[in-house]
């Protein structure tokens, strides 16, 4: 069984179907990138995996459990984290305890501990704080370590929410555009994030990505998504060759999809 | 000569102290060696004023817990805080020793804020504030109507605490007593925002959707912030009762509940010290207002039945005048002072 494997997923909205019996599989260590045109389904299937919405059929199953029998909190625990395609940041916490925020499921010290601050609350505090700076150094984000998260700018608070998502050391992580509405510099930095948090961090990735520049360079298979359908799937090349992903980006308005 | 300039911390335990830096603590030392000191310079209305003040500060720290930081409105903290009461006449009755009542007076409350905040799984902002006046009036009809527990319409009476022996019988020894729970309250409250559990409050607040996918279980999550400010509440209602000597039902109406909601908006949603800042305004408004009021009518008599009159309006006014002109609280005016003069003498 692959790693992340989802199964004939169907789901729909008042009748109106966003996922048509959807399968396809992740590897482990892999950067899986899932691409199509807007409404397609990308978002709607990063939701069906982290728990925002359930399926009416399929199936779901990471490192061979089952994801849609656990709720969606619990579901970071089983190694699962995911960025938003709108920020969705805490706005009112400083950057620091927004990843502190990240790795929730990783702590486990009591109420009591939590209203006395004493032993377990201060040690574990601690630790995890240097697992967080460790991020904050890698994102360079620790000019803005005690700024709230809403004052930032875009390109800023698009990376601490990629921060977040990776204070939690998941082993998949799911990331729904994170260039969007990037300048080109910015867009480099968060290619080279998104490769060294697979190789270095040894997370396995989930891109959902309107730049194909990007998910050319960077994936190891794509799939493609056409009115909530598997069209094709398979590695960069071969999927961009495939005359039915030719003739759904040429065919519609998308056609500038493929222009880059 | 060259002093520091900012402050540096060389551990992560050392930033996240509650008081950095010892000019800070020296200055909350200073503080509460003249708080304590204080009373004794005061006369005995005076004195009760301080009484109200630290007493208030546990209803509005724990509100703020529950509203600013976990963003979950309540306009039943007022119906809280008298459960707090009446749960403490109860149990005090019972015979139970002061330092029993106090804490049980909290569970029963914690109990209580947990069962009304269960539609807080559902309902969000408006919707939710006009659950929890629903749980107002009905505990407010409860308070009323239990005449076996509650004494109804006629009240409680209770009697002033002892703890081994040493009986609170006075407003300055009350003093220290509210003095050292609201403390103790506030710091618990300060400790619960640094860990855990309260910035799981703040994402719930801030994005419950995101506060869920980082593993926030987000209806266990809001029980537990009904449930830790309803305690709080409880326990600042049981030493309001102790205080008072005497509960009726109309002392936990509407009225406290808003003037809660006051309190926590003019002092600064979701601060700590915010909490605290609103009660002491708060309370000591009305009481300045009256002030005015009887010396300005000493000197021109017929003014005096006029600004009585009027001291509603204006404590309406000051109101309003604040949120238009501080809308983000004395919190913040209070960090925008310390900045400056943190900096001082040089404005970076
Ligand atoms: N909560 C919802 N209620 C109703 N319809 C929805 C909902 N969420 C998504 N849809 C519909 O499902 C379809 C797929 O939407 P989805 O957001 O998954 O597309 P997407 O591929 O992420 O598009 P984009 O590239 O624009 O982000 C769309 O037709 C959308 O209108
Ligand atoms: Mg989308």
């Amino acid at each position: 069984m692959a790693f992340l494997e989802i199964d004939n997923v169907t789901l729909t909205f008042r009748g109106i179907a966003a996922l048509t019996g959807v399968s396809f599989t992740v590897d482990k260590g892999g950067i899986v990138s899932l691409i199509g045109p807007n409404g397609a389904g990308k978002t709607s299937m990063l939701n069906c995996i982290s728990g925002r919405y359930t399926p009416d059929s399929g199936s779901i199953h990471l490192g061979g459990r089952d994801l849609l029998a656990v709720p969606a909190h619990a579901r970071t625990s089983l190694g699962l984290s995911r960025t938003f395609q709108n920020i969705a940041l805490f706005k009112g916490l400083s950057v620091l305890d927004n990843l502190m925020v990240g790795r929730h499921a990783r702590m486990s010290y009591g109420l009591l501990a939590s209203i006395l601050y004493f032993g377990p609350a201060r040690r574990a505090e601690d630790a995890h704080r240097r697992r967080v700076e460790d991020v904050i150094d890698f994102l360079r984000l620790s000019p803005y370590r005690h700024h709230p998260a809403g004052k930032l700018p875009y390109g800023v608070q698009k990376r601490v929410e990629l921060g977040r998502a990776m204070a939690a050391e998941s082993d998949l992580i799911l990331l729904d555009e994170p260039m969007a509405g990037m300048n080109l510099e910015e867009t480099e930095d968060m290619a080279r994030y998104i490769l060294d948090i697979n190789e270095e961090w040894g997370m396995t990735v989930l891109l959902v990505e309107h730049d194909m520049g990007v998910v050319m360079d960077i994936s190891s298979k794509v799939v493609v998504l056409d009115f909530g359908r598997v069209l094709a799937e398979g590695p960069p090349e071969a999927v961009m060759a495939d005359p039915a992903v030719v003739a759904a980006y040429l065919g519609g308005e998308d056609a500038v999809f493929l222009g880059r | 000569m060259h002093g520091q300039c900012g402050l540096f911390f060389r551990t992560y335990a050392g930033e996240a102290q509650l008081f950095p830096g010892r000019f800070l603590k020296i200055s909350m030392l200073l503080f509460f060696a003249a708080l304590c000191l204080a009373p004794w310079a005061m006369n005995k209305y005076l004195v009760s004023i301080l009484c109200l003040i630290n007493i208030s500060v546990i209803g509005a720290v724990s509100l703020n817990l529950l509203t600013g930081s976990c963003g979950q409105i309540s306009l039943g903290h007022g119906a809280f805080f008298g459960v707090g009461a009446y749960s403490a006449a109860y149990l005090a009755n019972l015979g139970l020793p002061f330092l029993l009542v106090l804490p049980g007076a909290g569970a029963i409350t914690a109990l209580t804020g947990m069962v009304f905040g269960l539609p807080s799984l559902r309902l969000k902002g408006i919707y939710l504030a006009i659950a929890t006046l629903a749980a107002q009036l009905i505990l407010e009809y409860v308070f009323l109507h239990w005449d076996a527990v509650t004494g109804g319409s006629g009240g409680m009476a209770l009697d002033p605490p002892s703890i081994f022996g040493f009986a609170f019988d006075s407003d300055l020894k009350m003093f220290y007593l509210t003095l050292a729970v609201a403390v103790l309250c506030v710091l618990a409250v300060r400790n619960v925002m640094r860990t855990r559990l309260g910035r799981a409050f703040v994402a719930i607040r801030d994005y419950h959707l995101s506060a869920e996918i980082v593993g926030v279980d987000l209806f266990a999550y809001k029980l537990r912030a009904f449930g830790l400010s309803s305690f709080l509440a409880g326990v600042g209602g049981a030493l309001w009762g102790s205080y008072t000597m005497y509960i009726t039902p109309e002392q936990f109406g509407i009225g406290l509940s808003v003037s809660y909601l006051a309190m926590i908006i003019i002092g600064g949603l979701g601060s700590v010290i915010g909490g605290v800042f609103g009660a002491v305004f708060i309370t000591i408004l009305p009481e300045l207002l009256n002030f005015i009021a009887q010396h300005a009518g000493a000197a021109f008599t017929d003014l005096s039945g006029a600004l009585l009159a009027m001291k509603e309006g204006v404590f309406g006014l000051v109101l309003v005048l604040f949120l238009i002109f501080e809308p983000e609280g004395l919190a913040n005016r209070w960090r925008l002072v310390k900045s400056y003069w943190k900096l001082y003498p040089f404005a970076h």
